[in-house]
């Protein structure tokens, strides 16, 4: 392993142990925070039981729903927008201001929509995840060179074959940032949607413990996402590495 | 070593194997306020098959437009493209390989796979692509380096990837858009053997772009110079080498003499360009 890379684990590792020992020696009060070993306890006796395992299948499986819909349809509506530059054009302030609209307010609109189902909770998802998309897109079609598009023609590809074979790895370095923003995003959307109106899910499952102050169930349900999260992270952050040393645009 | 001959449709004798008859380019203004920019012609000129010619002219005289209306990339705004006694529309013809000015290869390609890329669209069976990427690597001195990304590479060497997968679909005519731009001295010398190397085995028809004239002189049957924009040629220079030749022409006198016309055809040009760019 690489000098950064013990120094990162010397940093999560302190951290981890600073909490353990404020909390075991009782500077804080257990009500408030767990020591870590006994958050991994719990999670373990909880798997183990199989008690949280149908909210981990519905969680991960609305994340990974609303993470595939924003991927795909980010880079389908980027290919789109970007062929039609008097759109891209109209659309672009919409585009740059979108974050700042909380999608959550739209909540009581998609039930009525959707009704009470997974379905609002993967919208939510991907409507969070999916205009990240669509901006790597455009930037990355934006820097496809030239000269591979004249290649593609020289080949007489059509331009479905050209947008797959040429287009899209072209782009991938630029696709990476808005696919790892759909990750996050995706996670993000799904489980506080899972907070506030859900029968079930990781979201729903740490509101319950909250309420009924159930503090090793509740952490164990954090630390959980939490690793679920920096894994899958860490898993594109590797991809990514692997595909920018290819291209010698590592650092 | 050899590669396939080329085996084209017939031509009747006499007919060009490529020719542009009355081609201008222009290109409208960005806005209304300016006026359009007329890069090019009219043009005409006849390739004969086989051979070898190149356009040398002045920067911005649209020798990279005259280029890419003989691919087919662009369209003429006036006048008429035909390669093999048919007209070129718009879209590049069956038979035509273009080798560009700027690094073309694939960089998430392995230099074998971006080598093998024209045979896969056109649907080759795996053996045949095989045989003939491993020829043309081979052929280009990148056998060694199969397996290699092109980021791996130096510049030239991914000049020679793109070389290979042009050459590999065995195109009856070869457009290269100075392809040795980005090359030290004695590598486009060498480089330049292996293009003529190339032109024999193959019989292909080659046009050459490039602003060195010693490059120009050294390599073709023929060479075109244009005037500055918009591009018309101005003079016609046949050197009058034998097919069998190579870089060590340079020392023939000859060759003094062809570069002084190419020279004193272009310096005025040349100068108008200069001028034209402040």
């Amino acid at each position: 392993m690489t000098r950064a890379g013990w120094i990162r684990i010397a940093i999560v590792l302190g951290a981890v142990a600073a909490l353990e020992v404020t909390t075991r020696a009782g500077w804080i009060d257990p009500h408030t925070i767990i020591p870590p070993t006994a958050m991994a306890a719990a999670l373990a006796g909880l798997i183990a039981s199989g008690a949280i395992l149908p909210d981990i299948a519905k969680t991960l499986s609305n994340v990974a729903a609303a993470f595939v819909l924003s991927v795909g349809g980010g880079f389908l509506l980027g290919l789109l927008i970007h062929a039609a530059p008097r759109l891209r054009r109209a659309l672009d302030p919409l585009l740059a201001t979108y974050y700042a609209v909380p999608f959550f307010v739209f909540y009581p609109l998609l039930i009525v929509v959707f009704g009470m189902s997974d379905l609002p909770i993967i919208v939510i998802g991907f409507l969070f995840g999916v205009v990240a998309m669509i901006i790597a897109t455009l930037n990355g079609l934006d820097r496809v060179p030239r000269v591979a598009l004249k290649v593609a023609r020289l080949a007489r590809m059509d331009p479905v074959s050209t947008a797959l074979v040429i287009k899209f790895p072209a782009a991938v370095p630029h696709l990476f940032t808005g696919i790892k923003l759909a990750v996050a995003y995706s996670f993000i959307g799904v489980i506080a949607s899972e907070f506030i109106l859900s029968g079930a899910g990781l979201g729903y499952a740490i509101a319950y413990a909250y309420n009924n102050f159930d503090n090793p169930r509740m952490y164990a349900l954090m630390l959980f996402i939490l690793v679920s999260v920096t894994a899958v992270n860490m898993v594109l952050h590797g991809f990514e590495q692997r595909m920018l040393r290819r291209r010698g645009l590592s650092r | 070593m050899t590669l396939a001959a080329v085996a084209g449709p017939g031509l009747r004798a006499g007919e060009a194997h490529a020719a542009l008859r009355g081609v201008t380019r222009v290109f409208p203004p960005a806005d209304r306020r300016q006026a359009p920019v007329h890069a090019l012609g009219p043009v005409d000129l006849d390739l004969a098959r086989g051979e070898f010619f190149a356009v040398v002219g002045p920067s911005g005289c649209g020798k990279s437009t005259l280029l890419e209306i003989l691919a087919g990339l662009a369209a003429p705004t006036e006048g008429e493209v035909v390669f093999e006694g048919a007209p070129v529309r718009g879209s590049p013809p069956d038979g035509v390989g273009v080798v560009f000015q700027e690094d073309a290869s694939f960089p998430w390609l392995t230099v074998w796979d971006n080598v093998a890329f024209g045979l896969r669209r056109a649907g080759t069976d795996a053996a045949e692509t095989a045989r003939r990427v491993d020829h043309a690597l081979g052929f280009m001195g990148l056998a060694g380096f199969a397996r290699a990304y092109p980021a791996q590479l130096s510049g030239g060497m991914r000049q020679r990837v793109c070389i290979a997968r042009t050459l590999v679909l065995e195109p009856r005519l070869i457009l290269l858009d100075e392809p040795f731009g980005a090359l030290d001295q004695q590598t486009r010398l060498l480089m330049g053997d292996e293009l003529l190397r190339l032109w024999r085995d193959t019989g292909a028809t080659i046009l050459l772009i490039t602003h060195a004239l010693d490059e120009a002189a050294m390599l073709s049957d023929r060479i075109g110079v244009m005037s500055a924009r918009p591009g018309r040629f101005i003079d016609m220079v046949a050197t009058g080498w034998p097919r069998e030749r190579d870089s060590t022409i340079v020392a023939d006198a000859a060759f003094g003499e062809v570069t002084a016309r190419l020279w004193s055809s272009l310096r005025a040009e040349s100068l108008k360009a200069l001028g034209g760019e402040r």
